[in-house]
């Protein structure tokens, strides 16, 4: 039985027709069309899947889909500025904080929420966010340099690319 | 050096896309038309099926089809090849058992592919999936190594005696059991290389479509080498000729040697888009690439090292037990034996050395090539061993390394099993980790530690690994069943943008950048007007694909070797167009220039004359500007380096923290700096996975207990340290660009490294073993043991 | 994941209908540990009773003498509290290192008990703090609350709807993960309540349980040192791939010296 889903994703009014257990990351992927949102695993580790609902990070494998009625959603297609990419964005690329980029979309919707939370997190705070967010291609190191100048840059109002 | 050019750390021209989110993997591609499939696969490690039902699956709304290995035989679906033959101590070749792509009446594995179920969502498909009765008559399970070689023990294969696959050795014994007679000092060791699972953050994916209209068939697949994917799935399994078959492999989410394989499902998909006339697809979900993707790894070893009273090595002896699992991978018989055994002399001059590898059947899932294949089981032995040398011979452990490494004046050298080494400096890599590492100042952080309750310990390797598999011929006389070169086409467009297609794979490597910077080197034209193509047989002449760190090594080469072609017919043209000779033009920084005078010329405006013909020379040249090139490299390449890592130990609860980490490495020339720290970063982070995380365990039955992330240990961001990374470059002898290759190297020298550091911070309770993975449990354990 | 019907009622009335109309029906609360297990077809709910739309079922208030927690308040809205921090820093500091942050932003106190998870870190507090478990029937004491293995006192029927932390004297939560799940394998929680030392583990066990010799031992003298010559038998404690029984047991002192020892001990 298909049931009616009305959300906002990244600041559009949207809907679609799901059962009842189409999780979040399908509705969004499949029904949506927003691809970079990914699924890499089935039990709630990689983090691949991270979009924010109501302002905060959550594993959208681990949502349903009825279960974002009435929500705001956003994804990794939803954080830059017309076009502009988002400081945390310019921040992976300047400090080469992705290689296969399977995980980056995750990763970044992740360090938003830790950022919005804790403006100038250390490289300590950043590691210890970013357990529930794995990635097989970078060794972290880049990743939390990259989280680190995107704070920073963020602090600056997005002034600074690096 | 040229802006953009090699050298310089160049932002990655693929990040936009993935930052942004519109990167395409496999599973973003949607077809018209498309059904979904899900493969039902065998919970039992090993049975007959005495009978299969899947009337009820077949009458579930919105299910098209289910298929099985009866309908595969009907329709004369052949075996997923194995692409390496390992010939036996008395020269027979090794047995190979067949490996259809859906079970025919034999389940070997659990996770064996039985059936496929295809609805018109994956919802229904697996629903559809769980009503496909099957009846297995079970059979007995040898579940591991030491199951596999006991005496009676079960037959994963009944045609494979003693379940071994191959008997092989390489090396010459009588001198080195003549060496062991010599020696006054011997260290032996017994050594388990743990089982790893690749796990690629994107997991496997395929779609198969078939055009009925022009009988052409199109697989989207996650793969590392789609050329390769089309050879051996066309001629071998599904007999559809090259052109007609596309493999696309678009963006991919990490490979790490797990998408290198051909696998049924890729052949699954292939076959019934043919038979329902709609694209299928297919992707796994994380459980089920535990038992479906090929592992790594999985060897158990005796070694010994015979010396002299100066510590110096005279003589080697390995004797290796591999899995290979219950069917042969495409490349898995190479990598414990060519990839392993090959590079047992390590760094050091051992004049004499024999190696004996033992191929064998389990009921587990196929082992084959995970980032190092072979190399980090050689490395892995061999410095523990030395490690163990330096205590029997009482001397330190970067002592005994400096007495026997081949030295820079002993190149080229050739090794007692088979590799002549081209080039290095081994112990100039040793002094720049030693400075790097602060290893001199090692006793006051130790005594810092020991304040805090905690147990310190450093460790070091030295290690050397063969990339880029060449030549084809040699490699085809020792079992390679394929060409081991690479291909690459330059297009200059008539408005001078460039468009390079080749043969290898970026799947997280950065070719589209690097391989752009060796256009913008040659060619002078703008980094942006340079698009890299890769991963489609309907666009790229032909190539191997990547593995085994040969991108730039064989990839980059053939590109280089490409672009010299285009430099030289750009040298006739402006030649023409300056009205002098081809020998007098001087091409640099994209001008083309009468040496001596100011008469010049763009060279876009050879690239356009090259297409608009009206003022060429068409007597002597071709219009058009694209030219291709094949380069089968003359040897392997050679990178080598040193690592040293520290450790703390919590005594209390056995956890093991890396607090310090420093790789020195030699990959020859770098194109690249920052791709280069960031592939040593990520190979060093699954070096420490296999040293202290990772371990893929199945109990006795064959069942799979880490069989999905909550249970196999995946490195996390708090795992693993800052790293300090350098590199010592003795360029490549037998390339022009001097590279060797680094995708591998972290994850070959840091095992041995760790775990030496985790012994060495024991050596205060007397322990000098330490099996892999150390676990909190484990060091817990052998503290008490040793107290 | 199987079919299911999915229901959000706007109150613990409606829920409680749907829950008496629907034998095979469950509450999700986060879904931390429902969904994942659904999604491996290991549980098949004909119905799910979503409790978010419930107003004020995520309060958290200081009650005087003890902190009271709506059974949907999230980890993280718990690990953030002025409220809870300054009343019981240990539950502040528990809530922090449950899963990761996404599973902290989802997960509910409720979901966690409810499940009895032998592996959840929250049973721990309950039992060391002596909290009372609120449903919409009855008061439920901590000590009457976990019966076994994924099972509590919890009738079919009935819902938590929060839980009473009495305030501690002094408390603190020692936990070692599972390195892949960063569930616990071993959570100790030690406090000196008004009722006493108490000193309850989970991870160990089929469920979380308290440890009455290391509760005496401290109580004798509340120090490290009184925790050298009690140990807790291997026989009842759980064994896997990443820990035995043995090891287990051995973590439980470890754990309750390291909780001892933050408390000054």
């Amino acid at each position: 039985m298909q049931t009616k889903v009305s959300c906002t994703l990244n600041g559009e009014d949207v809907s679609a027709d799901v059962d009842s257990r189409t999780l979040l990351v399908d509705m969004i992927r499949e029904q949506l069309s927003l691809t970079g949102t990914h699924v890499g695993c089935d039990t709630s580790q990689c983090g691949a899947c991270v979009v924010h609902v109501n302002g905060r990070s959550v594993k959208s494998c681990s949502m349903l889909a009825l279960q974002a009625e009435g929500a705001e959603i956003i994804t990794i297609e939803g954080v830059d500025s017309n076009g502009d990419l988002h400081p945390m964005q310019a921040a992976f690329r300047e400090h080469h904080g992705l290689q296969c980029g399977f995980c980056t979309p995750g990763m970044i919707m992740s360090a938003l929420d830790l950022v919005q939370q804790n403006p100038d997190p250390d490289d300590k705070e950043i590691r210890e966010w970013l357990e529930g967010n794995l990635c097989r291609c970078t060794g972290y190191q880049n990743i939390v340099q990259a989280v680190k100048a995107g704070a920073k840059s963020m602090r600056a109002g997005g002034k600074e690319a690096e | 050096m040229t802006k953009n050019g090699m050298g310089a750390s160049v932002r990655r021209k693929e990040d936009y896309r993935f930052i942004t989110g519109s990167g395409q993997y496999t599973d973003d591609i949607n077809r018209p038309n498309q059904v979904y499939a899900y493969i039902v696969r065998s919970p039992v490690a090993h049975a007959h099926i005495r009978d299969l039902d899947i009337s009820a699956a077949v009458a579930t709304p919105g299910v098209v089809a289910v298929l099985t290995g009866a309908d595969m035989a009907a329709d004369e679906v052949g075996s997923l090849p194995c692409g390496w033959g390992i010939n036996n101590k008395d020269g027979s070749p090794m047995f190979e058992p067949g490996h259809p792509p859906l079970a025919a009446d034999t389940v070997h594995h659990v996770g064996d592919q039985i059936a496929v179920v295809i609805a018109t969502s994956r919802a229904i498909a697996k629903d559809a999936a769980e009503l496909v009765e099957v009846d297995y008559d079970e059979l007995p399970v040898v579940a591991g190594l030491e199951a596999a070689s006991a005496d009676g023990a079960a037959l994963v294969w009944p045609d494979a005696p003693g379940n071994v696959c191959f008997d092989w050795e390489i090396g010459d014994k009588a001198a080195t059991d003549a060496a062991f007679e010599q020696a006054t000092r011997v260290a032996s060791i017994d050594v388990v290389n743990n089982r790893l699972i690749a796990n690629a953050m994107e997991p496997r994916s395929a779609i198969g479509e078939y055009d009925s209209g022009k009988d052409e068939y199109t697989l989207y697949t996650t793969s590392q080498n789609p050329h390769v994917i089309r050879l051996l799935m066309g001629a071998f399994v599904l007999g559809i000729p090259e052109h007609k078959l596309r493999v696309i492999a678009p963006d991919v989410g990490g490979g790490f040697g797990s998408k290198i394989f051909h696998y049924a499902e890729e052949a699954i998909m292939t076959w019934a888009s043919r038979k329902l006339k709609r694209p299928v697809k297919w992707t796994a979900e994380r459980s089920e690439s535990f038992i479906s993707d090929a592992h790594g790894r999985d060897h158990i070893s005796h070694a010994e090292l015979a010396m002299d009273d100066d510590g110096m090595f005279l003589g080697l002896r390995v004797s290796t037990r591999a899995n290979l699992g219950a069917y042969l991978s495409t490349f898995g018989p190479s990598v414990p034996t060519y990839l392993h055994a090959t590079l047992l002399a390590g760094t050091y001059k051992t004049p004499a050395i024999y190696a004996e590898v033992k191929g064998m059947f389990t009921n587990t899932v196929p082992v084959d090539a995970y980032r190092g294949a072979g190399r980090p089981e050689a490395s892995y032995l061999l410095e523990r061993l030395v490690d163990r040398a330096a205590k029997v011979a009482g001397l330190d452990p970067i002592e005994i390394r400096r007495r026997n490494f081949i030295k820079p004046e002993d190149f080229p050298y050739q090794t007692p099993v088979a590799l002549e080494y081209d080039t290095g400096d081994y112990e100039a890599a040793v002094e720049k980790a030693l400075e790097l590492s602060d290893y001199d100042n090692f006793e006051s952080r130790k005594n810092a530690s020991a304040e805090r309750g905690k147990l310190r310990g450093i460790g070091i390797s030295t290690y050397i690994e063969a990339c880029g598999i060449a030549p084809s011929n040699v490699a085809g006389a020792l079992g390679a069943r394929a060409g081991l070169y690479e291909a690459g086409t330059v297009r200059v467009n008539p408005t001078g943008s460039v468009t390079v297609l080749t043969g290898s794979h970026s799947h997280g490597q950065g070719h589209e950048t690097t391989f752009a910077q060796l256009v913008t080197e040659a060619l002078g034209v703008d980094f942006d007007a340079v698009e890299i193509v890769h991963g489609d047989t309907g666009k790229v002449p032909f190539g191997m694909g990547t593995y085994g760190s040969r991108s730039a090594a064989v990839g980059g080469v053939a590109l280089v070797n490409a672009l010299e072609k285009i430099r030289t017919k750009a040298k006739k043209i402006a030649a023409h167009l300056l009205e002098a000779s081809a020998d007098d033009v001087e091409f640099k920084d994209g001008q083309l220039t009468v040496v001596g005078t100011d008469r010049s010329v763009g060279f876009g405006d050879v690239a356009m004359s090259a297409y608009v013909p009206h003022n060429y020379p068409l007597d002597e040249l071709e219009p058009g500007l694209e030219e291709t090139a094949f380069y089968d490299p003359k040897n392997f390449t050679f990178p080598a380096g040193c690592h040293i890592c520290e450790v703390e130990i919590d005594p209390d609860t056995g956890v093991v923290q890396v607090v310090r980490f420093t790789a020195a490495d030699d990959f020859g020339r770098v194109i690249n700096p920052m791709i280069v720290e960031g592939q040593v970063h990520g190979g060093l982070t699954q070096g420490i996975g296999q040293a202290l995380y990772e371990n893929c365990v199945y109990d006795e039955s064959g069942q799979l207990l880490s069989g999905s992330l909550m249970d196999y240990c995946l490195p996390k961001a708090d795992n693993v340290p800052d790293f300090a990374v350098t590199t010592n470059v003795t360029p490549c002898t037998h390339n022009v660009l001097g590279v060797k290759g680094c995708g591998e190297a972290g994850a070959i020298g840091a095992p041995p490294a760790v775990i030496n550091a985790v012994v060495n911070a024991l050596a205060e309770f007397g322990i000098d073993d330490m099996p892999i993975p150390a676990t909190p449990e484990r060091v817990w354990q052998a503290i008490q043991a040793a107290k | 994941m199987y079919e299911f019907n999915y229901h959000r009622p706007a109150s613990l009335d409606e829920a409680k209908q749907i829950l008496a109309a629907n034998a095979e029906a469950k509450i999700i609360a986060g879904g931390m540990t429902l969904l994942p297990t659904m999604k491996l077809r290991l549980a098949q709910p004909s119905d799910l009773v979503d409790l978010s739309a419930i107003d004020g079922l995520d309060a958290i208030s200081d009650a005087g003498s003890a902190i009271d927690i709506g059974a949907m308040a999230r980890h993280a809205d718990v690990a953030h509290s002025e409220v809870v921090r300054s009343a019981i820093p240990a539950l502040a500091d528990l809530a922090d290192a449950i899963g990761d942050a996404q599973v902290r932003n989802r997960g509910t106190l409720g979901g966690s008990i409810a499940n009895s998870d032998p592996a959840a870190d929250y049973p721990a507090a309950i039992l060391a703090l002596n909290a009372t478990i609120r449903t919409d029937q009855r008061e439920i004491a901590a000590d009457d609350y976990f019966l076994g293995m994924f099972e509590t006192a919890l009738a079919d029927d009935e819902l938590v709807v929060a839980v009473s932390f009495p305030k501690p004297k002094k408390a603190a939560y020692a936990k070692f993960h599972n390195p892949a799940s960063r569930y616990a394998i071993v959570g100790v929680m030690v406090a000196e309540t008004d009722s006493g030392i108490r000193v309850a583990v989970t991870g160990a066990g089929a469920c979380a349980f308290r440890a009455s010799d290391f509760e005496a031992a401290l109580t004798e003298s509340f120090s490290a040192d009184a925790l050298g010559s009690v140990s807790i038998d291997s026989d009842d404690l759980n064994s896997d791939l990443h820990a035995s029984a043995g090891y287990r047991a051995h973590l439980v002192r470890v754990m309750a010296v390291r909780a001892v020892k933050a408390l000054g001990g």
